[in-house]
């Protein structure tokens, strides 16, 4: 995806409503727009701010309480950044019958947080996620895109440390 | 040399792609002409990641693979200490009628001439040439029902939206699959993207819809981006676009993600998705059959129902209700998962017992404690004790145990479970994934969770107890969908038959 300056975008860029109009015009001829357009949003500017659900509401005739009615509704959707990197721990029953809750307990002890926070010098959110569908390989995590199972407490004390 | 290497998020979660250059690289050193296949998984997960060699006389297995077993593998394969021999004699997949499957981790996932090798398209030409009425009628008689977990037939859903008027109808997959324990969808998505793209091209031409979408959760990255691939290699090919196969028909397929909602996996909520709203329940009637996306008559099928589609076509409606016992007619890809031995995917003609699956083909809990309960059906599924394993895997025989196969999912848990603090999390995730239409689901399940609380920690644990149990009630009867309708079911089936673990600790008298 290329920004209104022209260049590609790979990590969150702040915000740049020529841009955000050029994205939400991108998916106007789709039919039901407003998901892949606050997905769009999300992946450019890594969350949806009041400036981007004014532009939407205004684009898609919508009022704004709408919109945040949309943006609010979906655990995907963040109305403010995330870390650098996010990593998402399954905490569903599978996970759970292998040890995930403990080990995720472990974690976030080791790292002073609680579910959703991100550490202080802003390099790492954990999150809980309900199912990868990685269920026969639990407990499972997703790091940013990449997924891992079988994981047990140091395992996954090593992924979060590779990403801190 | 050909060798297979597979690209399912379950053998990438435990290496797949790092293997899979490091065996280029080797066989680079060694000069070795080889050809590496990125195929689905055969779904013997414990066995991942699989890595097969394409020998003169079948497909030899090496697994659970990992780098350090790489020197070797070409020099005497059937001496190396990982392999497992034929993958096909694997017990674990020589037991299974693998009908929906049939080519899942067999083929290049992405190459539509493949696919075409093993039977792929035949159904389609077949569903061209008889026309409309014959080709839902063959749906009618495969006996086929919905495995989205509802098990409506599938074949009377097709009748009504063919016999609705209207100019534009829709085609919908759910591949919402949210279930704990389930993978299915994600693993065909992975492994045989065609299958559904054709199972809903089939659908297509039997309603005279010309559009469809497949709304793929965001929790599947790898599953999104396969489809993405296949509908565009499909439309190359002139199997989607304007004229399907040479054909009058025309059909536009979209992959659309979810945004991390459960709910969204009723149809109703995922239709408002879809629109672009709040995912939120509807009430039925009308049906979406009539009133769907949009308010126009939609097909909305299981990823699974529409993946089975194009085999009922290919070797007909017989071949496929042959399998089964009583009104569950043909194969069930049943997911073994959790705190078991040999998790996987086991697909299955229904009536092969509970204990089966968990005890011979799952070879019990992978901690080699004894297995104290399995959850089926996902989240909103019975708990099972062993006292139930001769269950025969039936819709209406789990019925009548008050539990439901949903889509396939097993969960099993050894003997260091806590069944009080598994009902506790059904309320909670209930409570967590509520779309807040119905107060019974919105407010029970918070309220549920906090007299699970109480039982556990002693207080009033006889009040509270009969509390949660009318509390189950009132959810059950008063909630529009199954969210809140069937959370119930691990609740109640946690009390009914694990009571121990809903004693008190710590006796109230003695806490005073």
């Amino acid at each position: 995806m290329k920004n209104s300056t022209g260049n590609v975008v790979h990590a969150p860029q702040s915000w740049d409503s020529v841009f955000a109009e050029q994205i939400i015009e991108e998916h106007m001829a789709l039919e039901g727009p407003m998901l892949p357009i606050l997905h769009a949003i999300q992946a450019a500017f890594g969350f949806i701010s009041e400036d981007a659900m004014r532009l939407i509401a205004a684009r898609l005739n919508l009022s704004r309480a709408e919109v945040y009615g949309v943006v609010s509704f979906y655990h995907d959707y963040r109305q403010a950044p995330a870390g650098r990197h996010v990593l998402k721990l399954c905490r569903a029953e599978a996970c759970q019958s292998m040890g995930g809750e403990e080990n995720a307990e472990h974690l976030l002890r080791r790292l002073g947080l609680d579910w959703g926070q991100t550490t202080p010098d802003g390099r790492l959110t954990v999150e809980a996620v309900y199912c990868l569908g990685l269920c026969a390989c639990a407990p499972s995590a997703l790091l940013d895109h990449e997924v891992h199972g079988r994981l047990d407490a140091a395992s996954l004390e090593q992924l979060a440390m590779e990403a801190l | 040399m050909r060798i297979f290497i597979p690209r399912d998020a379950a053998a990438l979660a435990v290496g797949a792609d790092k293997i899979a250059t490091a065996v280029r690289a080797h066989a680079k050193t060694l000069g070795v002409d080889v050809q590496v296949i990125r195929n689905g998984s055969r779904g013997m997960l414990w066995l991942e990641p699989l890595v097969e060699l394409d020998m003169p006389d079948g497909r030899i297995g090496f697994g659970p693979f990992t780098l350090a077993d790489i020197p070797g593998l070409f020099a005497d394969p059937a001496a190396h200490p990982k392999a497992l021999g034929k993958v096909e004699e694997i017990p674990f997949f020589a037991r299974q009628h693998r009908l929906t499957f049939a080519r899942c981790g067999v083929i290049d996932p992405l190459d539509l001439e493949d696919y075409r090798a093993h039977g792929g398209y035949t159904g389609l030409a077949r569903a061209l040439s008889l026309g409309a009425a014959d080709t839902v009628a063959e749906v009618k008689a495969s006996g086929l029902r919905g495995r989205g977990g509802a098990g409506f037939p599938t074949g009377i859903k097709w009748e009504t939206v063919r016999t609705a008027p209207g100019p534009q109808k829709y085609i919908v997959c759910n591949a919402d699959e949210g279930d704990s324990g389930t993978f299915a969808d994600r693993m065909i998505m992975e492994g045989d993207p065609f299958a559904l793209i054709e199972g809903m091209t089939i659908a297509a031409v039997a309603v005279g819809a010309s559009r469809g979408y497949i709304y793929l959760r965001s929790e599947y990255p790898h599953a999104i981006s396969t489809m993405n691939a296949a509908i565009a290699k499909a439309e190359r090919a002139g199997m989607l676009g304007a004229a399907v196969m040479g054909s009058a028909h025309a059909f536009e397929l979209q992959v659309r993600v979810g945004a991390g909602a459960y709910v969204c996996g009723e149809e109703t909520a995922l239709l408002d998705s879809l629109e672009g709203k709040r995912g939120q329940v509807r009430a039925k009637p009308p049906i979406p059959a009539l009133v769907g996306l949009f308010g126009k008559p939609t097909i909305v099928n299981n990823t699974i129902s529409f993946a089975t589609i194009p085999f009922i076509f290919e070797k007909g409606a017989k071949a496929y209700a042959d399998y089964g016992m009583g009104r569950s007619r043909g194969t069930m890809p049943v997911q073994i998962a959790g705190n078991v031995k040999h998790g996987g995917l086991f697909e299955v003609a229904f009536g092969i017992t509970l204990g089966e699956l968990v005890q011979d083909v799952g070879g019990g809990s992978a901690t080699g404690r004894p297995v104290r309960a399995v959850q089926a059906g996902g989240p909103l599924g019975a708990y099972f004790p062993p006292a139930l394993f001769d269950t025969e895997y039936d819709y209406e025989a789990f019925t009548a145990r008050d539990g439901l196969i949903g889509h396939g999912g097993l969960v099993v848990f050894d003997d260091a479970v806590d069944m009080a603090r598994m009902a506790r999390f059904a309320m909670e995730f209930c409570a967590h994934e509520s779309c807040g239409k119905c107060t019974p689901c919105r407010i029970g399940a918070v309220r549920g969770a906090e007299v699970i609380d109480r039982i556990i920690t002693g207080q009033d644990p006889v009040q509270n107890l009969s509390l949660v149990q009318e509390l189950c009630e009132t959810m059950k009867f008063g909630s529009l969908c199954a969210l809140g309708g069937f959370t119930p079911y691990p609740v109640m089936s946690a009390i009914r038959h694990f009571p121990e673990d809903f004693a008190p600790a710590v006796m109230p008298v003695a806490a005073q």
